[in-house]
């Protein structure tokens, strides 16, 4: 068997009948990883001596028959899920050299079932990016086309996704961070409802519209991985106190009846052409499997970007205060005078350019005098768009449309016109402002051999018709999204 | 020109609560710097605050003893700023949408009464503290505060004079003392007060511009700083000046309030509600339910020791001042001592002597028990009020109970009156001039025997039986 490409539940088969181990397949994995990684970047870190020490103890639990599905599976986590004694970077430098005390909730709950991690994956520094270009470890690569960028902020776990680095992965999502890759990998990649994955542990980006989430080879690890991790954490004030089901029921229920809405906001002006058609044939597939397709309207759409760049960027602000030098990370050793110096320096040196930008547009939108005309205004705008999808879903269990305008664009494309590289999250920030699940699957490539996904959205809580409607996509689709070759 | 002042407080309680705010750490006072932290404590990335539902408790119970509107809907905000000890690069507080709005602190200076109304009550954390080293060029960050639970209670203007400000201050600290959510004790920083203070002209309705002072850690102070700084003001307004809007510090060696930063240097807080906390949502049944909890507060208390035990205002109002005062008044009078008596050698012999020795009522070396015996032995009249304050001082320095102190030293009143008019009349015998005096006309003679008796019966004397028999027996 080729252990590389596997999925969670086909590992955990091969496991059940003795085809391989743990051990085994961890090592299959840190041998590829060794030889594919230095081309793609994926990973800042790789924790070969952990990740063997638990495959060992995974293999004696299934040995012992107290295994789950994710026992001894071997995962890629995001290097802003905080690890104990595992440095954590957040693709900083000011955090280059930090090792967290704890470990995140996620982290915990994956260590409860015996996960295996293989190390931390590469992102936009403190998730601020769509490319996976903002890394101070500097980019990862698009496994389909390695002059491509894989998006971002998780495109070191879509990366290592695709590119069979890992069975499956974390990733976090604050305007798109999970879709958006997953998207241009040809992965699966689910952001949850608010409050249903807890947050603690993960540094925090933008407090109100982060959310951790899992990037899989398919719908049905979505659901393991999903199930595994969700659920209420006293440890996370907004985590929701809800029962968690077994997502992977959901799964071959079908779509017969299924009401799916495209909404006419999401197919303008700005999208590609071989997206649209992607996304449509997508629909079609879903109409074919006795799903009702409706036409709905989420009218204050064109506002939920202008929304999204004023909060994100105003709570970034204040969450990444606490990086001033004085406790752990990155501090300027020569501070000229004062106290204000060495927080000055410190921060001056610790940080790259787009942190820096959103801290300042943050810093800027707070300000006396000038927080009702943004800030404010940014939230009740949110308000107002939480308000449309909430009519749009009285009449539609599902919302497909694209995940983004276009496929990946390539390294270094964007990098000077921060401007068009925040146009590319039109289509995903909406879900984050409204706490709203989204899971991008894959639809397909376009003409250049670059992956498209199609995003499917749902009301809170409402991962049930979303993981529905996805499996049926993934067992019926009509273009296929092929691994890419390296 | 006479000026009126205008004076508003702004007091931080800490809240007596074991654990800190928005995690599970000790809030002990006086511990190894950093020994009481964690990752929340120290905004390690990635952590969350917990919000400790005894503060919210701790808040309601403040705001319902002050009559307070209890918010339906408050929430916690980020005010934004740097500095080395304050570990997150904000602290976590309440503005827009505090705990509580409005109520009243009623208080009573040179007989008149007046309420000092409140704008608000609203929860928050501290920060942690620098310690700097004289020798070397560094500064060390001690974290333990970083967390601990304040209640900011922030006054109206309503004040106008120092001992209004002072009266107002030891009104509210002892309502948060007989509340039992602060100590009150503001040499450790438990209770500390910021003043803001303006003068006008008398009859002016036009504010001055104001200045705030900060860095008062006694009563003493805050009255002597706002009363330095009311007449710094006027002479500045005297003078032609104006009155610079900034932050003062009292300095307690020179008497005198310094400049501490201007208003160029002011903060932009840049308050925003904080994410990671949801919105407060306080349950009315709960608050219902901390209402029938609260104790009588010192109001309620004054007045019914006035009605229940005949005693004055005065000393009602002193009595009631603390609650362990107030219980160790109530225990003596309940172990059987009568009201007023209690009253009197509660308030001059004991408050007197702990005040010396700087002790608390409530390590009183005296238990309330023994006081009753001790008013006991007065009441019938086995030993006379000037021998019960040997007796007490005995009880204060020993510990030991007033029966076995009289009984030692042999103290019991000679209520034999054929034994005192022996001695009476060996006095008499032994002065024949005086005798004649008195006889004479000289009547304050009459304070010279009783004087003799007592000496000669070390002031064991019945002082009412010698009176009387001095009296009968020179009258003869």
């Amino acid at each position: 068997m080729d252990i590389c490409s596997s999925t969670i539940h086909e590992l955990a088969t091969a496991y059940r009948n003795g085809d391989t181990d743990p051990v085994a397949a961890t090592e299959t994995f840190l041998e590829r990883i060794e030889r594919i990684n230095p081309s793609l970047n994926a990973y800042i870190r790789i924790t070969a001596d952990t990740a063997l020490a638990r495959a060992k103890e995974a293999k004696k639990r299934l040995v012992n028959n107290d295994a789950t599905t994710l026992t001894g599976i071997p995962l890629g986590i995001k290097d802003l899920m905080c690890t104990r004694g595992i440095t954590t970077t957040c693709g900083s430098k000011i955090l280059e050299h930090f090792v967290p005390p704890y470990n995140a909730t996620v982290i915990e709950r994956l260590a409860g079932q015996g996960a295996v991690m293989l190390g931390k994956t590469n992102m936009d520094e403190f998730a601020m990016g769509s490319s996976t270009e903002s890394s101070y470890f500097g980019p990862t690569r698009n496994p389909h086309n390695t002059d491509y960028i894989p998006g971002g902020s998780s495109g070191g776990s879509a990366a290592a996704v695709a590119a069979d680095l890992c069975c499956a992965a974390l990733g976090s999502d604050t305007g798109g961070s999970i879709r958006q890759p997953a998207s241009y990998t040809g992965i699966v990649g689910l952001k949850p409802t608010y409050g249903l994955v807890s947050r603690y542990g993960l540094v925090a980006f933008a407090s109100s519209l982060d959310q951790i989430g899992p990037m899989t080879k398919d719908v049905r690890d979505a659901a393991i991985l999903f199930s595994a991790i969700a659920g209420h954490d006293k440890r996370d004030s907004t985590s929701l106190e809800v029962d968690i089901p077994d997502y992977t029921e959901f799964l071959d229920r079908g779509v017969q009846g299924l009401r799916v809405g495209v909404p006419k906001e999401y197919f303008g002006e700005g999208l590609d052409e071989e997206v649209e058609g992607r996304v449509m044939e997508m629909v079609k597939t879903l109409e074919g499997g006795g799903a009702k397709i409706i036409d709905v309207s989420i009218p204050r759409t064109e506002h939920a970007l202008a929304a999204y760049y004023i909060i994100a960027p105003s709570e970034a602000s204040s969450n990444l205060a606490r990086y001033d030098g004085v406790r752990y990370g990155f501090r300027d050793t020569r501070p000229k005078d004062s106290l204000i110096d060495m927080f000055r320096r410190s921060r001056s040196g610790g940080f790259g350019p787009e942190v820096k930008r959103r801290i300042m547009l943050g810093t800027y939108a707070l300000s006396a005098g000038y927080y009702d005309a943004y800030y404010k205004k940014a939230l009740q705008v949110r308000r107002l768009l939480s308000d449309d999808l909430e009519a749009a879903f009285a009449k539609v269990d599902v919302i497909a449309c694209p995940a983004a305008p276009t496929p990946a664009y390539k390294i270094g494309e964007k990098l000077e016109d921060p401007l068009s590289m925040y146009l590319g999250d039109v289509y995903t920030v909406t879900a984050n402002l409204a706490g709203i699940p989204g899971m991008s699957v894959p639809a397909g490539l376009n003409s250049q051999g670059l992956p498209i996904g199609v995003q499917l959205l749902a009301k809170p809580l409402g991962e049930e018709h979303i993981f529905r409607s996805a499996y049926y996509l993934e067992q019926n689709r009509p273009h296929h999204t092929p691994k890419p070759s390296l | 020109m006479k000026y009126t002042a205008v004076i508003g407080l702004e007091v931080h309680a800490q809240l007596l609560t074991d654990s800190k705010i928005f995690c599970g750490c000790s809030t002990a006072f006086g511990a190894e710097p950093n020994s009481h932290i964690c990752p929340v404590c120290t905004a390690m990335p990635g952590v969350l605050p917990v919000l400790n539902r005894r503060v919210v408790e701790f808040g309601i119970r403040a705001a319902l003893a002050t009559s307070g509107e209890i918010a339906e809907f408050a929430q916690f905000a980020r005010k934004n700023y740097f500095y080395p000890d304050l570990p997150k690069g904000y602290q976590i507080s309440q503005y827009e949408y505090p705990l509580a709005k409005g109520g009243h602190v009623e208080i009573e200076t040179n007989g008149e009464k007046k309420k000092i109304g409140l704008t608000r009550i609203h929860m928050e954390e501290d920060a942690g503290k620098l310690v700097h080293d004289d020798k070397a060029p560094f500064s060390y960050v001690d974290l333990n505060r970083t967390g601990v639970p304040l209640l900011e209670i922030v006054s109206e203007p309503d004040m106008s004079t120092p001992e209004e400000a002072g009266e107002y201050l030891r009104k509210l600290r002892s309502i948060l003392r007989y509340l039992g959510v602060c100590d009150g004790n503001m040499e450790e920083g438990s209770f500390r007060c910021d003043a803001n203070i303006s003068v006008m002209p008398e009859g002016s309705k036009t504010l001055g511009t104001r200045t705030e002072l900060k860095n008062m850690n006694s009563f003493r102070n805050v009255e002597r700083a706002l009363e330095y700084e009311i007449h710094r003001q006027i002479e500045v307004l005297e003078d032609g000046g104006s009155v610079v809007q900034e932050t003062r510090l009292w300095n307690d060696q020179k008497n005198i309030t310094e400049s501490m930063r201007g208003k160029e240097e002011a903060h932009d807080y840049r308050y925003f509600p904080d994410p990671d906390l949801v919105p407060l949502r306080v349950d009315r049944e709960w608050i219902a339910m901390i209402k029938t909890e609260l104790p009588e507060l010192p109001d309620e208390k004054i007045r019914r020791f006035q009605s229940e035990y005949n005693l004055s205002d005065y000393d009602a109002r002193v009595l009631a001042s603390e609650k362990e005062l107030a219980e160790y008044f109530e225990e003596t009078v309940s172990a059987g001592a009568p009201p007023k008596p209690a009253s009197n050698w509660i308030m001059v012999e004991l408050l007197h002597k702990l005040n010396d020795d700087k002790v608390f009522i409530a390590d009183s070396p005296i238990p309330p028990k023994d006081m009753a015996r001790l008013i006991g032995l007065i009441e019938d009249e086995t030993i006379s009020g000037k021998i019960a304050k040997t007796v007490f001082a005995e009880m204060y320095d020993t510990h030991k109970s007033p029966e076995v102190i009289v009984k030692e030293q042999g103290l019991v009143q000679i209520t034999d009156s054929g034994e005192i008019a022996a001695i009476v009349d060996d006095i008499i015998a032994a002065h024949p001039d005086e005798v004649a005096a008195y006889r004479g006309g000289k009547e304050n003679l009459l304070k010279f025997f009783i004087g003799q008796v007592m000496k000669e019966t070390k002031g064991k004397a019945n002082p009412k039986l010698v009176n009387d028999l001095v009296k009968k027996k020179l009258g003869a």
